[in-house]
């Protein structure tokens, strides 16, 4: 086998993890292939790289995969995600004035009583002329769309309500504490600097808002699939034993030496070891939250893609760019999304392999044997926060019922 | 056509608007990367957006391009697909452009290249920098070790010289890592005797 070698594009975020593991623990030349590591500090600059051919796959914000490829704010490049990378893992943080002013208490509470007093301050501050303002990572990211969605479903009608700007996850703690924003909604471990510096406190995990959301996934040029297409599916098996032996009891610590060196995350050890353990603290000095479902990088098939979860993201998409529904551009969003690529990388291994490509999302109350055509695979619960359920065939009609 | 240019670096942009205003582009203006950026590109309304690839700042400015309400709303310098060979030339050398929807590409490309050109310019100057600066730092390391031979083994300048070329070859080793090796075993063990 010769070594395939694919220049692989991230930023310094904890779920970067399995091509930083699947290079550095071996997994990557078991399978024949040698992964290079590019550093980045904006997803545009990883998106360029991406699309000119400094690199071959990225770590990248599942929903700006699918904008590229829709074409929207420039040319329309066909996009390929194989492999989805991790599953929620960001957090909201508010200011500590305005936990104070909402009342946060010292456990992850309720999202619906939380928005509700969170609503309250943000209809007083629209009156005194001051409307809050919440940083996200990125225009199309999840994080965007899980704050969004959460402030809709609690009453505070985002760009009308309150103001939703653009902040780099790095300079999110900065800008918490200089007062630009009043909450952040960022992925680890920038939630946690933020609370040990001292300008933040958690208000809740994106994984109350919806319980299985898509995070991260590997994004590729549709183009570099189809010329390496085996050497592809070599990397996909490394990730997805990365993967396994991330989540196995007793590899956290390794784990989190590795990711927080200066050439990866280059950030706190015991934060990447916290958020990498579903241990969260929420406020300065208090003590860490177990929250299991925090960050989910491999049980329950996690890092297939799902085209559901694909034609979800489509769907916010419109909801927030007030752009309409359009058949084609519906069947190219999740068409991004290659459960095919994912099937063909895994038959014959150990791997659970959903039979379907796409699913009823948020409609798992209590876990849910699903059918597979290899292996056996159990969902566990899926639920939005406002207890409904996103069917993937029928767009048009989950969004003329969304508020 | 106004031109803003936006770089974490000073000197570069310095050495950037140079090269335009030398090419007859003189409507520039300077963003300040410690301040408000929407604010002051709003108020500078410019055609062209210059702004070096690796700067932090690059999401906040799409976002910001995207939210604009404003007829001349720049977008990605990738306007032209077919011309690949100059955007990864753009890339390689860490330049991102954003220009206005309907400028013609005669008047954009001079600015690319000539962006380009100035980017790579600097990297060599940088590079020149780094080198001369490692050059000194190496000859005040050899002098150390030299002046450690000389006291120790009371021998003269050419001597000691001598000794840590010939310990270089037969190691196969620099001289000054030699020298390190020399000034940090002196710095631990010097004083015994």
């Amino acid at each position: 086998m010769s070594a395939e070698t694919f220049r692989i594009g991230f930023l310094p975020l904890v779920d970067a993890a399995l091509p930083i593991l699947a290079h550095e623990l071996g997994f990557a030349a078991r399978e024949g292939v040698q992964i290079e590591l590019v550093r980045d500090m904006t997803w545009a600059t990883v998106r360029d790289r991406l699309l000119y051919g400094h690199t071959d796959a990225a770590h990248m914000i599942a929903p700006l995969a699918i904008a590229t490829a829709l074409g929207r704010d420039r040319p329309a490049v066909a996009m390929a995600v194989p492999f989805v990378l991790g599953l929620n893992g960001n957090a909201v943080t508010f200011s500590t004035q305005l936990a104070k002013d909402v009342g946060l208490g010292d456990t992850l509470g309720d999202p619906a009583a939380i928005g509700a007093a969170l609503q309250r301050v943000a209809a007083a501050r629209k009156i005194a002329g001051k409307p809050l303002r919440f940083g996200v990572v990125h225009r199309y990211s999840s994080h965007n769309y899980m704050l969004r969605y959460w402030l809709a479903g609690v009453g505070i009608r985002p760009d009308l309500h309150i103001d939703i700007v653009v902040t780099s996850p790095p300079f999110a703690a900065d800008a918490l504490a200089a007062g630009e924003v009043d909450g952040i909604c960022v992925g680890e471990p920038w939630n946690s600097i933020a609370v040990e510096r001292g300008v933040g406190h958690i208000a809740l995990a994106t994984a109350q808002i919806w319980r299985r959301g898509v995070e991260k996934v590997l994004a590729l040029r549709e183009a570099v699939v189809d010329e390496r297409r085996d050497a592809v599916e070599a990397l996909l098996r490394a990730l997805h034993a990365a993967a396994a032996h991330f989540v196995e009891p007793g590899t956290a610590d390794d784990s989190a030496d590795i990711l927080a060196r200066p050439e990866y995350l280059d950030a706190s050890r015991d934060a990447v070891l916290r958020a990498i353990t579903d241990r969260i603290r929420l406020t300065p000095g208090g003590e860490p939250i177990h929250y299991p479902d925090f960050m989910f990088q491999h049980r329950e098939a996690a890092n297939f893609p799902w085209r559901s979860q694909a034609a979800w993201l489509y769907s916010q998409m419109l909801r927030w760019d007030a752009a309409s529904y359009a058949a084609a551009d519906a069947a190219t969003a999740t068409a991004v999304f290659r459960p095919d690529i994912y099937r063909a990388a895994l038959a014959g291994s150990g791997a659970p392999l959903p039979g379907a490509s796409s699913k009823l999302e948020g409609g798992i109350d209590t876990p849910l044997g699903a059918g597979s055509v290899q292996g056996r695979l159990l969902l566990g619960s899926d639920r939005f926060f406002d207890g409904r359920a996103f069917d993937p065939d029928d767009i048009q009609g989950y969004l003329a019922d969304l508020p | 056509m106004r031109i803003a240019i936006i770089d974490t670096s000073t000197t570069r942009a310095a050495i950037i608007s140079d090269g335009l205003r030398e090419a007859g582009l003189d409507d520039l203006v300077l963003i300040d990367t410690a301040g408000p950026l929407a604010a002051q590109i709003e108020a500078a309304q410019p055609e062209v957006v210059l702004i070096n690839l690796e700067n932090p700042s690059r999401d906040l400015l799409e976002d910001f391009f995207a939210m604009s309400r404003a007829l001349a709303r720049p977008i990605a310098m990738f306007v032209d697909q077919s011309d690949t060979e100059a955007t990864g030339a753009a890339i390689d050398a860490g330049v991102s452009a954003y220009v206005v929807d309907g400028l013609s590409k005669q008047r954009i490309k001079p600015v690319i290249d000539l962006a380009v050109r100035r980017f790579q310019a600097f990297s060599r100057l940088q590079r020149e920098l780094d080198e001369a600066k490692n050059a000194l730092a190496e000859r005040a390391i050899v002098d150390r070790a030299k002046a450690i031979l000389m006291k120790r083994r009371a021998i003269d300048e050419p001597a000691a010289y001598a000794l840590l070329r010939g310990q270089a070859m037969r190691t196969n080793r620099r001289i000054s890592e030699i020298a390190e090796a020399i000034v940090t075993s002196d710095a631990l063990l010097g004083d015994m005797e």
